[in-house]
């Protein structure tokens, strides 16, 4: 190992010092302008993101590590923060008037800031190969967000999923600290590699144990169940751009760095223990998901049961640990991102001019606002996975990712994965049915959207329809993935 | 590219176009909205009879591969998942009946109201379904065109059916999908036993059938998943709910289209994907389809035969008819497969024609209630008329559609000699009696009896755009009742490839 710390090895990490280079530009921007140049502040980091999120795309992939090897860029690793700056571009791109308003204006700089400094540490725990990089990367992607939670001062709601997110952020901090202090007492290392060498020829309980903290903690993070019981709250009392936010990035970052986890660290040695602990949780969280989803009146606590639920199918990509099926998991989450922002874009849209977010304020809504209408619609299909759109195509290649691991056990859990998509479908389909079917008295006034919303959805939209259609995006991944297939050869 | 030299692609290109020409004439008007739909209607027909044209040319010109037009274009290479087209005798009367339902069901529709671009725009994405399932023959493309056929359902019933409409949406579109569910881990099961160890997985059909690599073992799972799957939307028992209730709600022209060509999705997936893939397992499993096949044609006969809404009567009657379907193909004989596809095209035709009729009925009368309703044949007797083929054809008379099908069905289906087919097969000719009964009795009632309300007296008889959508409609159903023998000719052929399979698999023969 390389620990001549010289500081070229910063070159290894183009994109943290690229987003580095953003949020200092906004910091610097939003602190030093003059007072009437900052409003344009929101669309200042907007454009700076997506100039750096292009720029990312053109660039050649960098693979290596840095840092004494506790940092590792590879192909995968770079399309996976790709995607996840693809997703902060929109958030931030629909969150541009919200920070215009009244109440929020005065914080408007901290807000991009904050989300900018959480995605620099899910880049950290996505590429991060030693425990004590990861637990920076953790704690950077988790407490900004509890202040991001809080940004609607007046709301009592908003103080409320604050207080709910910091305590669980912190209590999920310290079950998986505890999780990594055991396998430090055994292996007496923290790096990843060491580890998964040293626990091939050991198998303890404490071990054991430390798997299951660790699931706990990053479980806590993707919201499955039983460690969910935050979200509902949590997505609901956020302003609706933290909402989406929290769902799309946050879960997707969880995800990616979950798989890596598992994959190297516990992989060949205990591939056995959590594939069984995971059977368990992915069938909780997709059904629980589902059955709690269809009770749901206010649409963003709905959209905190669907994306419950989505993060079960995320986990359909982990378990099968092969290249199809982490392929198809980078892939889902890039369709989760467009087909959930979509549907936020339009409840921020809706919640921003009338305050309404209840499912029966949506009664007839086609009548009035035929496009927020009808991209709402193709959000719901893509989520529940109807073709033409990319859900579908998501869906299925999970399913097929799933099924590569060949056992009938896996055959199993994708039937019941598939009978719960006809219940999702359901209540996607109830939020169809109040905007095209009901009428109602007081149905939402047509809204006139500001243009960064508008774009926003656009993007959104073009994403869902053509991101299944144009199949170069999926073998861009999987080709990316397919780099580091050895990775998968040492479980099989 | 090379795919766009076939015709076949432009049987999904041309609704697509259709759909973004309606998107475009936004503030055009009920003219402009019905001349694109008319000029898709037609293009379709006239590709369709090219179609036809280019099938027997080249089975005249001794072209005896099993699909015809094959192009192949590499989507998604991991998967190995291809847009494979092709076309043999069966998928080309298919289209040829799709595109006969679309056309009279734009004239149908013709009068929609509210949002009639909308209306056509989902009418036409349905269609998009339908003809890119019949010219596919890859599992994947079938599957997302299956599906693509089945969602606009929902909205279509929802937003512009009738009665208890938001539920019979749902429950149609929970079943479907549910159906589509059991077939999706079907037909990854299929992809992942493709091939021999070794080789590259494939999604192709008929790479998959000759590859022969499905274990037996797996094909006791896998069969009944995918023939339940697609047997949900054959309407075969007990999963034929969704069935009544949802045409009973849909507009006519999306009763049409349902019951016309999208329940043929079932038995020809049936048939395709279930029984060619997997010839072993469906010897072997059969019996237990065939009776519940045979309970739908007798449960459904007599159902209908206690309906009184014109519509329920139809709709069971579709039961029966497509429980027929399924019957037949599961006989196993190209006799016997032959009648399934005639009956295929023959039920399309006159359900469509019925549920047309109705539909103008109904928009008069605003009842469908036959209790209600009575000598509609003096007050308009061109719709009377109508119905009375319909009827007729639906009961089995001869030189009319239903009876050179049901013919050729009992004819093959007799053909076994054990007494558990005979014994299936006199039970399931039974239904041709009940049949009798309710269409008698209904046309008794609607068209000779007395009339109920004086109201009706005051109604007035077709509209031109109703009759060319009706006269499509009889000219077709009478074409194949006179001239069977073109149809059989070109379905015929394609049987062979599956009942060879199916010889081969039969364990006696090892």
């Amino acid at each position: 190992m390389n620990f001549n710390l010289d500081y070229s090895q910063i070159l290894y990490m183009p994109q943290e010092i690229g987003l580095l280079v953003v949020f200092l530009l906004v910091f610097l921007y939003d602190t030093f302008m003059p007072e009437r140049t900052k409003r344009y502040t929101a669309v200042f980091s907007v454009i700076m993101m997506a100039i750096y999120t292009v720029y990312c795309f053109c660039m050649p992939v960098v693979t290596g590590f840095a840092f004494g090897e506790m940092y590792e860029t590879n192909a995968p690793t770079w399309v996976m923060k790709n995607i996840l700056n693809v997703g902060v571009v929109l958030v931030l791109l629909q969150a541009v008037k919200w920070t215009d308003s009244e109440f929020v204006s005065v914080r408007r700089g901290e807000f991009y800031e904050l989300i900018l400094l959480t995605l620099l540490g899910m880049f950290l725990m996505i590429s991060s190969r030693h425990f004590l990089l990861f637990v920076i990367g953790l704690e950077t992607a988790s407490l900004p967000i509890a202040a991001l939670a809080a940004f609607e001062k007046r709301h009592y709601e908003s103080h409320e999923a604050a207080a709910k997110y910091i305590f669980t952020a912190v209590f999920s901090s310290a079950i998986f600290l505890l999780g990594i202090s055991f396998v430090y007492g055994m292996s007496g290392t923290l790096y990843f590699r060491d580890i998964a060498t040293m626990l091939l020829g050991n198998q303890s309980a404490l071990l054991i144990a430390a798997l299951a903290f660790v699931i706990a903690g990053v479980g806590f993070k993707l919201s499955l169940v039983p460690f969910h019981q935050w979200t509902a709250d949590v997505y609901q009392g956020s302003p609706t751009a933290v909402t989406s936010y929290l769902s799309v990035i946050s879960k997707g970052a969880a995800a990616f760095s979950f798989l890596i986890i598992l994959v190297q660290v516990f992989g060949a040695a205990y591939s056995h223990v959590w594939e069984w602990m995971l059977y368990a949780v992915i069938i909780l969280t997709i059904t629980l998901g589902n059955l709690f989803a269809i009770r749901q009146r206010n649409l963003k606590r709905f959209l905190a049961f669907s994306s419950i639920s989505q993060a079960g199918y995320i986990m359909l990509g982990v378990i099968a640990v092969n290249v199809m099926g982490m392929s198809s998991m980078i892939y889902y989450v890039l369709v989760y991102i467009f087909s959930n922002l979509a549907a936020f874009g339009v409840i921020a849209a809706i919640e921003r001019q009338t305050g309404r977010v209840t499912m029966d304020d949506y009664n007839g809504l086609f009548k009035t606002n035929p496009w927020l209408a009808f991209t709402m619609m193709l959000a719901m299909f893509s989520l529940g996975g109807i073709p033409p759109f990319a859900g579908f195509f998501s869906k299925f290649f999970i399913f097929v990712g799933a099924c590569h691991q060949g056992s009938v056990a896996i055959y199993a859990l994708v039937l019941i994965a598939l009978i719960n998509t006809i219940i999702s479908l359901y209540y996607y389909l109830l939020v169809v049915k109040a905007m095209f079917l009901r009428q109602d008295d007081c149905v939402i006034p047509t809204i006139k959207s500001h243009w960064t919303e508008r774009l926003g959805l656009i993007l959104c939209v073009l994403g869902v329809i053509f991101i299944g259609l144009i199949s170069c995006i999926y073998t861009y991944i999987n080709g990316s993935v397919d780099a580091i297939s050895s990775m998968f050869a040492i479980i099989q | 590219m090379e795919i766009f030299n076939n015709i076949l692609i432009y049987f999904v290109i041309v609704p697509l176009l259709t759909l973004g020409g309606l998107a475009v004439c936004r503030n055009q008007g009920i003219k402009a909205i019905r001349t694109v739909a008319v000029i898709g209607a037609s293009v379709l027909m006239v590709l369709a009879a090219m179609l036809v044209k280019i099938f027997l040319d080249a089975r005249a010109g001794g072209d005896t591969s099993e699909m015809i037009l094959r192009s192949d274009l590499l989507w998604y290479a991991p998967f190995n998942v291809h847009l494979a087209l092709g076309v043999d005798g069966v998928s080309v009367v298919m289209i040829l009946l799709s595109a006969f339902i679309v056309f009279a069901g734009v004239f149908a529709s013709w009068k929609m109201n509210p949002l009639p671009r909308q209306f056509f725009m989902w009418f036409f994405l349905l269609s998009t379904g339908v003809f890119g399932f019949f010219i596919s023959i890859d599992l994947f493309t079938m599957f997302m065109f299956y599906e693509v056929a089945l969602i606009p359902m929902y909205l279509l019933i929802g937003v512009w059916g009738s009665g208890n409409k938001n539920y019979s949406a749902m429950k149609l579109t929970l079943m479907l999908m549910g159906g589509s569910a059991f077939l999706m881990l079907g037909l990854i099961g299929i992809y992942f036993h493709s091939a021999p160890e070794g080789q590259a997985l494939t999604m192709n059909i008929l790479d998959i059938a000759h590859n022969d690599a499905i274990p037996h073992s797996w094909q006791y799972v896998l069969f009944p998943l995918t023939f339940v799957g697609f047997g949900v939307l054959g309407a075969m028992f007990p999963f034929h709910t969704w069935s009544p209730d949802g045409h009973a709600s849909a507009p006519t022209a999306v009763s049409m289209l349902h019951a016309g060509v999208l329940m043929k999705l079932g038995g020809y997936g049936c048939f395709r994907i279930a029984i060619y893939l997997m010839p072993f397992a469906a010897n072997e499993l059969a019996w237990i389809f065939l009776l519940l096949t045979g309970a739908s044609i007798v449960y459904g006969a007599l159902s209908a035969c206690v309906q009184t809404d014109l519509k329920y009567i139809n709709a069971y009657s579709s039961v029966s008819h497509c429980g027929m379907v399924l019957f037949a193909i599961l006989m196993f004989n190209t006799t016997a497969m032959t009648g399934a596809v005639m009956q295929m095209l023959s039920h399309g035709l006159m359900t469509a024609l019925f549920f047309a009729l109705i539909g103008m009925i109904y928009g008069r009368t605003h009842t469908r209630d036959i209790r209600d309703m009575g000598g509609m044949m003096h007050i308009m007797p061109y719709l009377g008329v109508g119905y009375v083929i319909a009827g007729l054809a639906s009961l089995g008379l001869p030189f009319l559609s239903g009876f050179a099908a049901e013919m050729t069905i009992f004819f093959g289906s007799f053909q076994h000699t054990d007494t558990f087919h005979r014994v299936l097969t006199i039970l399931a000719t039974t239904s041709i009696v009940v049949t009798a009964v309710y269409i008698l009795r209904v046309v008794a009632k609607l068209l000779f009896g007395e009339v109920q309300d004086e109201h009706h007296r005051s109604l007035t008889d077709a509209t031109w755009e109703e009759r060319l959508s009706t006269a499509t409609l009889i000219f077709a159903v009478a074409a194949i009742g006179c001239f069977p023998n073109f149809f059989i000719d070109i379905i015929k052929g394609s049987f062979y490839p599956v009942v060879e399979a199916l010889q081969a698999a039969l364990p006696n023969v090892m």
